[in-house]
């Protein structure tokens, strides 16, 4: 599929997955390959703190917006921006905005949000996702990337709006609970891109995560990405020592062994994954990106470089709608 | 790891009557919490396993798949002295069971459970499900059938939250929203001065009208039952702030969750209940003491051969687990007394009773 179409199917995506599967570096690494495309990307976080910036080599971020690449003539790629979205911040600017603003300091001050908030447990998901809502609708950017909550949340984050709908029939926080029904349920404005990691428990989760999005919310699903694959190498399946008779080299003491130690640890952990790839293929019908277990060091720019063009590739390699001529 | 670690392992096992398992989330807590467990199982214990995570990870760990394991413990045969049982947490039924517990009468009960309110905070929706699990905790250690409960927690930011929770609810039934709204059952409106009205109406503005009747009613509706709930709330916040109660941080070796491990470590210290082990799972294995670079530069060397690539694969470990000693370093102090076990990132997955042995052998030094 053309990345460019892939890109503008729908303006927001909500990078979905199990706690540990890479959501921030899939978001960050999503937004970074749409930028390279041309496309104005915001990363959207709701959890505090992550590693987000530092993958961009950037300070850490807060609830007002921040640049974590800048656009680049030469190369033509759009910036990326990020910013932290917080319940008790989106409804005091929600309220403000609805001319309610002498009651909005006084809830947050008194607690009552809390209380509220205990009382009707969605109310923060909405909010924040009333206030994605209102980004996607001001067109800030081209394509907003929301890193989710973590998958068991993720299902009741994104079902918060129907359930709201329900419960509060009445008011603001029901417009606001419609508006994001409206918002998950049309694909050509959001989709949900899941995450998972080449492991048995992982894709378990992903699976029914993914059916029941499907059936409690409606929300459209986007390829799945698989992260963290081991990428091959050539000999891996080699005798050390016949291979180093090949290559005219000598090898020292202990050597090896842990040669082949290190080659067969790396055997049975891509067995395994391409077991668990196949296994999630079969039992979810959605195309797959896989992008590759780093080595090298802590993810920063020129890892997310690197990730960036294992996502194009993979987009590049996904079956696009039959053109006809 | 020494042999006083495994010992000081298997002595929280054998001492305590409650471990809780904390940590982010993808860090193997579920297979710890199953894996402690099953140790406890052999070492003569009756212990019963709570997750209280939504998705079914316990489960997929203990191979009972999605439909063999519920809110109600589940006996699971194995070789052990002692007995194992599995829990997966229902935050609704386990509320439905609380409230039928303390209603004064069945109709009470009734009215409580058919309020569209309640229904709401008791589903699906996030944030009861930590006041939940903490119930089915106390629930699990006041059943003679246990004498050991084991609880596996939400990610670690939560589980701040989920040590909280009895507090959560004791402030929800002290709050002066509620007794606002308690107020004209008890006739004493008159008392509720105009600004508290004032602020009702605020808030009934923004969160609808038919939310605050749909509340008021659950709250005309729980009236009398809120100091069951609170003794409830200070007997099981009580209990796992009590030396019965050993706190397991489950870790894996990456920058962010070590960090979250260890901030969440200082924080529990500074209350005065420290963690009693830190259990860091999915380490690298290290295959040689070579240094990566010096392997890195020997592939490069030798380009596309064959023994390139098995040196390239050398240098890509030995470079992750450098990465991961380097996260670790002066985590023992930060936790410190409590232990750091290493756990290493298998061959196999584990998902299985004989996964969840390899895993006990690592963690308990018996490989």
């Amino acid at each position: 599929m053309d990345p460019a179409q892939f890109f503008a199917a729908s303006r927001l995506v909500i990078v979905a997955g199990k706690g540990g599967v890479g959501k921030t570096t899939v978001s960050a690494t999503l937004a970074l390959a749409a930028a390279r495309r041309g496309l104005r990307s915001l990363v959207i976080e709701v959890e505090g703190k992550s590693g987000l910036a530092a993958m961009y080599g950037r300070p850490a971020f807060a609830y007002d917006q921040v640049t974590l690449a800048d656009a680049e003539e030469a190369t033509g790629r759009a910036a990326v921006e990020a910013r932290t979205l917080t319940p008790d911040e989106a409804l005091v600017e929600y309220l403000e905005g609805s001319g309610m603003s002498r009651i909005s300091k006084r809830l947050v001050s008194s607690g009552a949000l809390d209380m509220v908030a205990t009382a009707v447990p969605g109310i923060r998901d909405i909010l924040v996702l009333g206030k994605v809502k209102q980004i996607e609708r001001a067109g800030v950017a081209d394509l907003l990337v929301l890193d989710a909550p973590a998958a068991g949340h993720a299902i009741s984050f994104l079902q918060s709006a129907s359930g709201l709908a329900d419960a509060v029939r009445l008011g603001p926080i029901n417009n606001q609970a419609k508006d994001v029904l409206e918002l998950l349920g049309d694909p050509a404005r959001c989709s949900v891109v899941l995450v998972t990691l080449p492991e048995e428990t992982p894709v378990n989760e992903l699976v029914d995560t993914a059916y029941q999005l499907e059936d409690r919310v409606g929300v459209s699903l986007g390829p799945v990405v698989v992260n963290g694959c081991y990428p091959d190498l050539p000999g891996l399946g080699a005798d050390p020592v016949e291979a180093a008779e090949a290559a005219g080299a000598s090898l020292r003491p202990g050597e090896a062994e842990a040669l082949a130690d290190a080659a067969a640890f790396r055997r049975e952990r891509m067995a395994l994954q391409a077991e668990q790839v196949g296994r999630l293929a079969d039992a979810l019908p959605l195309p797959q990106i896989t992008l590759p277990y780093l080595f090298d060091a802590e993810l920063g720019p020129s890892q997310l470089d690197q990730l960036a063009d294992a996502f194009l590739d993979g987009v590049a390699g996904l079956p696009g709608p039959v053109e006809l001529s | 790891m020494t042999a006083s670690t495994v010992t000081s392992l298997h002595d929280l096992i054998l001492a305590r009557d409650v471990l809780v398992c904390s940590g982010s989330g993808g860090v193997g807590k579920t297979t710890t919490a199953a894996v402690l467990a099953m140790e406890a199982a052999a070492l003569g214990r009756r212990a019963v396993v709570v997750t209280i995570d939504p998705a079914k990870r316990l489960a997929d760990a203990l191979g009972l798949g999605g439909e063999g394991i519920g809110n109600v413990p589940t006996r699971i045969e194995g070789p052990w002295d002692g007995e194992l049982w599995a829990v997966m947490l229902d935050t609704k039924s386990t509320f439905d069971d609380l409230v039928t517990t303390y209603a004064e009468d069945p109709d009470q009960a009734a009215r409580i459970l058919d309020n569209r309110f309640y229904r709401n905070i008791s589903g699906a929706l996030s944030g009861t499900q930590e006041y939940m699990a903490m119930e089915k905790l106390f629930d699990l250690h006041v059943d003679p059938r246990f004498d050991l409960v084991i609880v596996d927690t939400p990610p670690s930011r939560n589980a701040l939250d989920f040590l909280d929770a009895p507090r959560r609810l004791t402030r929800f039934l002290d709050h002066r929203l509620y007794r606002v709204l308690m107020a004209p059952t008890r006739g004493v409106m008159k008392a509720v001065n105009v600004a508290a009205q004032a602020f009702v109406r605020s808030v009934s503005k923004v969160v609808g009208g038919e939310v605050f009747d749909d509340a008021v009613s659950f709250f005309q509706a729980f009236d009398g039952m809120e100091q069951g709930f609170k003794e409830r709330a200070q007997k099981v916040l009580e209990l796992i702030s009590s030396p019965s109660t050993a706190f397991f941080l489950v870790a894996s070796p990456k920058r962010d969750t070590v960090e979250e491990a260890a901030y969440f470590a200082e924080r529990r210290a500074d209350v005065g209940l420290p963690v009693s082990a830190l259990i860091v799972n999915r380490m690298h294995p290290t295959f040689t003491d070579a240094l990566p670079e010096a392997l890195r530069e020997r592939a490069d060397h030798l380009g596309d051969t064959d023994l390139g690539g098995l040196y390239r694969n050398l240098a890509d470990f030995a470079l992750v687990a450098a990465r991961e000693d380097e996260h670790l370093a002066g985590l023992s102090e930060r936790v410190a007394p409590a232990p750091v076990v290493r756990v290493p990132f298998l061959r196999t997955d584990v998902h299985d009773l004989t996964g969840l042995g390899i895993v006990a052998d690592h963690l308990f030094g018996r490989i």
